[in-house]
């Protein structure tokens, strides 16, 4: 049998190349003189930020990646011991932990301070408290974004010119000067315009999972395929060549009647088709997947891979409105929709998706995800009929996932399908 | 310890502010809407609401902050994960059970995710009821935060209208501004008599009476503030020895009455606060002559009060607490937090830190607003007031 390292998609090699090569840029930051913005991914500004050739640093990835490595039960640690509480949200601790620590980054090099702190704390109000707690620390200054909540089911007009006004009043003129730069909109005009053709590639690979088997999953595998469009690299050719060369090996395997490849090889037999709602856990994401997958699970369309923002509706960044298409992307990000569209998005791509049940993935540490979800599983059971399940861990805290709790709970759940199965069958 | 005397006009009214501070099933709002058959009553949540819009309207604005202690949940559990404050289940729990019928409406002000999410819960569980989500402003610029907020009251003034209340015309809602200056005046008047002789008014005596306000109209909450006022300061009561400190972290879920208690009864007056802070929200009077969603606009950019769950660019953190609390000649600080609250906890370390730097004595504990085992609380206030005392 092959070795995984062989089975590994060209496209997951480039992915890592380009993550790799941006944490470069970042640590040789500043002898190359580039200015580094720390911000966050939902709603994020990559292009804008690139159009002043600024560096965009993410902490959240960084508290992810931390969660995969390995380090962050160290890093939460060393943050509780300054007088950080155990009940609040662990991505904040991880990357405080990890400041504190050296702010050593995923490739071993170490990252350099922030020189602003862009605040757009779209679909969540714990980015305000992160942002406050790094300035104290790092003593950056910061640019405030307020992207309105969906709060009654859409995003109006007004917030629209809102987000606008505060991008030409506010963001654009401290881009300028922390770049020294003059905001320029042709620039931004070709960044958007790469950005609606890597989107369109990326909505392709995202319903691919409609066909059976589905050449991807939905979840495990697509928060890689979501990476560079959320984090650093949307509107640049590099996202360009990933997006294409990614939908490119989906369409080989749909023509080969495969399914995805998982890190412990190409996945078999696809018994159950399930949509999932909340974030992965990173500390064991593996062993998470594994559950899934060696169970013939496959996961055909999540809400995770919308948290950066939504594309379902026929949302492109769009060059000829570049400001109010950047304003409609921030609005539009899952977790600043409110519970009742939230629902109606899971129900629905539980029915487009043709899927056997769905569940819901509650993470101790992120209310924004997490506050009401229990409400979401009875809404989408009754809306679709299909079975609901639901299980906790949290996202970068290991003390908070139990392996044998969660696999007990996946294997329970696959079971009661099998049986809902067998009695339709027989009836 | 804390009250010599009271007399009895003044204990009767205490208790009758702690019968309506504990009303959490709002009989008082019923009967209020029972006597005029078309009132409507509009339930806001913690922090900040500009309940000068509903007042406008004709409505009653009627605080929910939680059942407290006094409430065993039943339902509201079965929403909520275990890493979840409390005050969202208690809520929920009141309104399942029909508890808020009596209520028109909600506003969830953008507090935090938990707030913000249980509005559209609100509208998944009661679609016959108006819900409104009121995004307060981050950017604080009159032009961009400021027109934003203006606009958004006036949302909420158009949909009270249509609702079936009175339409908020500039001049009624001068009106309730004036209504509603009066009762911070008031409010205010009552921190003052705090800080300077709080012998005469005690913490738990303060905290009831704000908390009647919740679902009182504003003008007879002010007539007995003002009542309060005169019979306390009319009271004989005698200075006592205890330890002045100020309470940080309780601006959403509130803390037990028996909590305040325990912590008067441990040696500690407290003599500043942020709880119910929405009755100090803003700080001063709003103009009542202009046009007035600009002044409550206005005032809410440039008078609010410092708290977690609102950014403020310029504002070192912890240096409004520090200032309060020197004001209020506060010996110590406690940060008493709820449970899993997210903005209180992670606001925590930066504002203890300026506390400390400021070298003022703190000590931090956390609650629910259903505590009911005070001892580990006492124990500590107690060798906190002790530490004071003799430093
Ligand atoms: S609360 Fe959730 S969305 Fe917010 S920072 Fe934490 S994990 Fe991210
Ligand atoms: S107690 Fe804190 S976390 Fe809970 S609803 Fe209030 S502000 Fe939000």
């Amino acid at each position: 049998m092959s070795s995984i390292a062989t089975l590994k998609d060209p496209s997951q090699e480039r992915q890592k190349q380009m993550i790799a090569g941006h944490f470069t840029r970042l640590a040789k930051a500043k002898e190359s003189g580039r200015k580094v913005v720390s911000t966050f991914v939902p709603g994020n500004l990559t292009e804008l930020l690139l159009s002043f050739d600024l560096l965009p640093i993410l902490p959240e990835i960084n508290a992810l990646q931390s969660g995969m490595r390995q380090r962050s039960a160290e890093f939460i640690q060393k943050a509780e011991k300054i007088g950080h509480s155990e009940d609040v949200c662990a991505y904040v601790k991880c990357d405080l932990g990890m400041l504190e620590s050296g702010n050593v980054g995923p490739t071993g090099e170490v990252l350099p301070r922030p020189d602003l702190l862009l605040l757009s704390y779209t679909g969540c109000f714990t980015f305000l408290k992160w942002f406050e707690l790094l300035k104290e620390s790092t003593d950056a200054p910061v640019a405030m974004l307020q992207v309105p909540y969906q709060g009654g089911g859409r995003a109006t007009p007004e917030m629209r010119d809102y987000v606008v006004r505060q991008l030409r009043e506010v963001i654009i003129p401290a881009l300028e000067r922390v770049s020294g730069k003059k905001y320029d909109e042709d620039r931004l005009k070709e960044l958007l315009a790469r950005s609606a053709k890597a989107e369109d590639d990326l909505v392709w690979v995202l319903e691919s999972a409609k066909h059976r088997p589905s050449p991807i999953d939905a979840y495990f595998g697509a928060v890689y395929y979501v990476g560079p469009i959320f984090s650093a690299f949307r509107g640049t050719e590099d996202a360009l060549h990933y997006y294409r060369e990614l939908r490119e090996e989906v369409e080989d395997r749909i023509r080969r009647k495969e399914g995805p490849i998982t890190p412990d090889g190409p996945m078999g037999e696809q018994r159950f088709r399930l949509v999932v709602e909340g974030p992965p856990n990173w500390t064991s994401f593996r062993e998470m997947w594994k559950m899934f997958h060696s169970e013939g699970a496959v996961v055909v369309a999540s809400t995770y891979t919308k948290v950066g923002g939504v594309y379902d509706d026929g949302f492109r960044h769009d060059p000829n409105r570049p400001l109010e298409s950047l304003a409609e992307y921030c609005l539009g990000c899952y977790t600043n929709r409110n519970l009742p569209t939230r629902a109606s998005m899971i129900a629905r791509y539980v029915q487009d998706y043709h899927a056997d049940g769905f569940l819901v993935h509650s993470v101790k540490s992120c209310d924004s995800f997490s506050a009401g979800q229990l409400l979401i599983l009875r809404d989408v059971e009754a809306k679709t009929g299909k079975p609901g399940g639901f299980f906790e861990s949290d996202l970068v805290d290991p003390r908070y996932f139990s392996a044998a709790n969660i696999k007990n709970r996946v294997e329970s759940y696959l079971q009661m399908i099998e049986q809902r199965r067998s009695k339709v069958v027989a009836s | 310890m804390t009250a010599t005397n009271p007399g009895t006009e003044l204990q009767a009214l205490v208790s009758r502010a702690e019968d309506l501070a504990h009303d959490v099933t709002l009989r008082a709002v019923r009967e209020w809407k029972a006597a005029e058959p078309s009132r409507k009553a509009i339930g806001y949540m913690p922090v900040y609401v500009p309940r000068e819009i509903i007042h406008a309207a004709g409505m009653l604005p009627v605080g929910v902050f939680g059942a407290g202690e006094s409430v065993e949940i039943v339902k509201g559990d079965a929403f909520f994960q275990s890493y979840i404050c409390h005050i969202p289940r208690s809520v929920l729990d009141l309104a399942l059970r029909g508890a808020l019928d009596c209520l028109d409406g909600m506003l969830f002000p953008s507090t935090c995710d938990v707030i913000r999410n249980l509005s559209g819960m609100w509208q998944m569980l009661f679609p016959q009821k108006y819900v409104h989500y009121i995004d307060l402003p981050q950017d604080p610029s009159p032009g961009l935060g400021g027109a934003f907020f203006a606009r958004e009251m006036r949302q909420i003034a158009d949909d009270l209208g249509r609702m079936g209340g009175t339409p908020v015309t500039d001049g009624r809602l001068r009106a309730s501004i004036a209504a509603y200056n009066e009762n911070r005046r008031l409010v205010e008047e009552l921190y003052q008599l705090r800080r300077s002789q709080f012998w005469l008014a005690p913490a738990s005596e303060v905290y009831v009476l704000l908390r009647a306000g919740n679902v009182l109209p504003v003008e007879e909450h002010t007539k007995l503030l003002a009542e309060y006022l005169t019979l306390a300061r009319q009271s004989g009561r005698h200075p006592v020895d205890m330890a002045r400190v100020a309470i940080r972290g309780c601006f959403c879920e509130q803390p037990p009455v028996d909590l305040i208690r325990t912590l008067e009864r441990a040696g500690c007056t407290i003599v500043d606060d942020d709880w119910l802070i929405h009755s100090r929200w803003p700080r001063g009077s709003v103009d009542a002559q202009g046009d007035p969603f600009e002044a409550l606009s206005s005032a809410f950019l440039y008078r609010s009060p410092s708290c977690p769950s609102l950014y403020r660019a310029h504002e070192r953190k912890g240096a409004s607490l520090v200032a309060d609390a020197r004001e209020a000649r506060a010996e110590g600080v406690i940060f008493a937090s709820a449970s899993f609250c997210d903005p209180a906890l992670l606001d925590q370390p930066m504002t203890m830190a300026a506390v400390k730097q400021a070298e003022i004595p703190c000590t931090a504990f956390l609650y629910a607003e259903n505590t009911g085992q005070f001892q580990p609380i006492r124990e500590q206030a107690g060798t906190f007031a002790d530490a004071i005392k003799l430093s």
